[in-house]
């Protein structure tokens, strides 16, 4: 291998792994807080880069129905709970976050798919669309049972993400697709020749590190979510709502999953059921990490992503096998290593 | 009149085995009333249960509403807030945001001035105020249960619900405590203490109850029950003190 192959992997791989790196710190997060393995992570890349796709090319995206649709579920089971509870203050929130919102970006949808409103404006819409698919997913497949152990979560999981997976089929249909370019510019580096995407890609997700840093060290809603991760027990003492924080981990992941989805979709062809082979190497970085350190966590997923950007290089044929097969000793190691924490249970 | 606090035949059930065994106590408002008893008797149980962590059948009636179907979070809203045994401090974050957070049912209401609610609680513990940018999980066992206290307080309850505040301190700090919790009740605030240090809670208390196995045992004014030849003799005597240490 000469050098600037080297070079030229290393840059695939960074490229990849920052994006692995986003998509484990939302999988830290969300397990962190509300104890779920969120498997359906990859849906949310998929939707997102799916609907970019398709707005460039001048059609309105299905992922509309998906949340207008998901919006009207949740509405029901709130407006139901409030009903029950007596509550009917609660019901024009509820009404505004689920009906209003969902239909508004809808409608926005609606009206920017014939027209080319440019990149910025598109990548909004796409936001408006995917993100609050998260609160919603939350609202209707988790908070039931948010308390129930943390293996019938992870198969609500696996539920929600065949679900949202199939939903993907019929509305994205089974085509792959691929977004226009941020930008054409290349830039060459000594050897290294450098695509804006990819310094698309590694600015954004360090620019988003950064910025979900700021929000869990500087603002009250971050520290309580913190407060949650750290003692579930001792948040409900102070009064930070379950379902408050669920929510708000749930959006935070689905922003993380919908941008990374946009950054990536100019760069590789997106199925409706790619985003999952994605958000599983997340999964891997995080537990590289050890499923508790976010910095571990980041760095863990930097290395998947040279790790398969090289074996892509020497034995492509059994790229994904390596990938995932440093699961086994990672975990050996960890769990002769470290001392014995059991399933958490309340 | 009612008291600020009515629990009526409290009954917890972990699996098929009863922790808690029809259980009734009022707590007037203004006043503090203490449960004491052995360990395992069912003392966290009760104070779990009024709080909502845990299910229970029987009636809690707050401020004369029936607390059934009301969520812990939404209990914390209504004035009720509990210091915990094993305290539940927020350990990898400082003193300070644990005392903010201590705060966050009311952060959402305007006019709520934090700083100056910070000022007053550092005022009644001044160690707080010297370790407000360390982290909780590095305070020691005294200034954990300060912090513990001290975050309930940014809550503003009306009933507090202490759960063993003296437990495994040094008896210097075990005074401190007792003396911020007869201050606390100076300015308004109803407490129920739980305690196994029977000596020093039935000297701060008005009102006791003696909880054994799940079950009200015996009650009365705290003096009187200080002076009851059963409650010396299992509680205050020898025996007792082996427990109370």
């Amino acid at each position: 291998m000469s050098f600037d192959i080297a070079l030229w992997l290393v840059q695939d791989g960074v490229t990849n792994g920052a994006i692995y790196a986003l998509l484990a710190l939302a999988m830290l997060l969300v397990f962190a807080v509300t104890r779920v393995i969120f498997v359906p992570q990859g849906e949310f890349i998929s939707y997102a880069a799916l609907s970019l796709a398709l707005l460039q090319a001048g059609r309105l995206p299905g992922v509309v129905y998906v949340l207008v649709g998901g919006g009207l579920v949740a509405a029901a089971l709130d407006i139901a709970l409030a009903l029950r509870e007596k509550a009917p203050a609660r019901l024009p929130r509820i009404v505004a976050l689920y009906v209003l919102v969902p239909c508004v970006m809808a409608a926005l949808a609606w009206w920017a798919a014939p027209r080319s409103v440019g990149l910025p404006l598109q990548v909004l819409i796409v936001l408006g669309l995917v993100v609050p698919l998260g609160p919603i997913l939350y609202r209707v497949a988790y908070q039931p049972l948010a308390s129930a152990s943390v293996l019938v979560l992870f198969i609500i999981s696996m539920a929600a993400h065949y679900a949202l997976t199939g939903l993907g089929l019929v509305f994205f249909g089974g085509e792959g697709l691929r977004s226009e370019a941020f930008s054409d510019a290349r830039f060459k580096l000594a050897v290294l020749d450098i695509t804006a995407q990819s310094l698309w890609v590694v600015g954004a997700s360090f620019v988003l590190m950064f910025a979900l840093r700021l929000f869990f060290e500087k603002t009250f809603y971050g520290k309580a979510l913190r407060a949650t991760a750290v003692n579930r027990i001792g948040a409900r003492l102070v009064g930070i709502p379950a379902e408050l924080s669920g929510s708000l981990s749930f959006l935070l992941a689905a922003f993380i999953g919908a941008v990374s989805g946009i950054l990536i979709s100019p760069i590789t062809t997106i199925y409706y059921d790619t985003g999952f082979l994605i958000g599983l190497k997340g999964f891997v970085g995080a537990i590289v990490g050890g499923m508790g350190s976010y910095p571990l966590a980041v760095a863990g997923s930097i290395g998947i992503g040279l790790l398969e950007a090289f074996s892509s290089f020497w034995a492509s044929a059994f790229k994904e096998t390596i990938v995932f097969t440093i699961i086994i000793p990672v975990l050996l190691w960890r769990s002769l290593r470290s001392r014995h924490i059991e399933d958490e249970e309340e | 009149m009612n008291a600020l606090l009515e629990v009526d035949d409290l009954r917890v059930y972990y699996g098929k085995v009863e922790g808690l065994h029809r259980a009734s106590l009022r707590v007037p408002e203004g006043s503090i009333v203490t449960v004491i008893g052995p360990n395992g008797a069912g003392k966290t149980t009760l104070l779990g249960a009024i709080m909502g962590l845990l299910p229970s059948a029987g009636s809690a009636r707050y401020a004369g509403a029936d607390l059934a179907g009301t969520k812990t979070e939404a209990r914390v809203g209504l004035g009720l807030s509990l210091v915990p045994e094993r305290r539940e401090l927020f350990g990898e974050m400082s003193v300070e945001d644990n005392l903010r957070l201590g705060a966050f049912h009311r952060f959402r209401k305007r006019g709520v001035d934090l700083e100056s609610e910070l000022t007053a609680i550092y005022a009644r513990f001044p160690r707080l105020e010297e370790r407000r940018a360390q982290l909780a999980a590095t305070l020691s066992g005294g200034e954990r249960q300060m912090l513990a206290l001290g975050r309930a307080l940014m809550a503003r309850p009306r009933l507090l619900l202490l759960d063993e505040p003296s437990l495994g301190l040094a008896p210097r700090i075990v005074r401190d405590i007792f003396r911020i919790i007869t201050e606390l009740k100076k300015t308004g605030v109803s407490i129920l203490l739980v305690e196994q240090n029977a000596r020093a809670a039935l000297q701060v208390a008005d009102y006791g109850y003696v909880l054994e196995t799940g079950e009200i045992v015996l009650e009365g004014e705290a003096a009187g029950l200080a002076s009851n030849p059963r409650v010396i003799e299992t509680y205050l005597g020898l025996a007792g003190k082996v427990i109370a240490t």
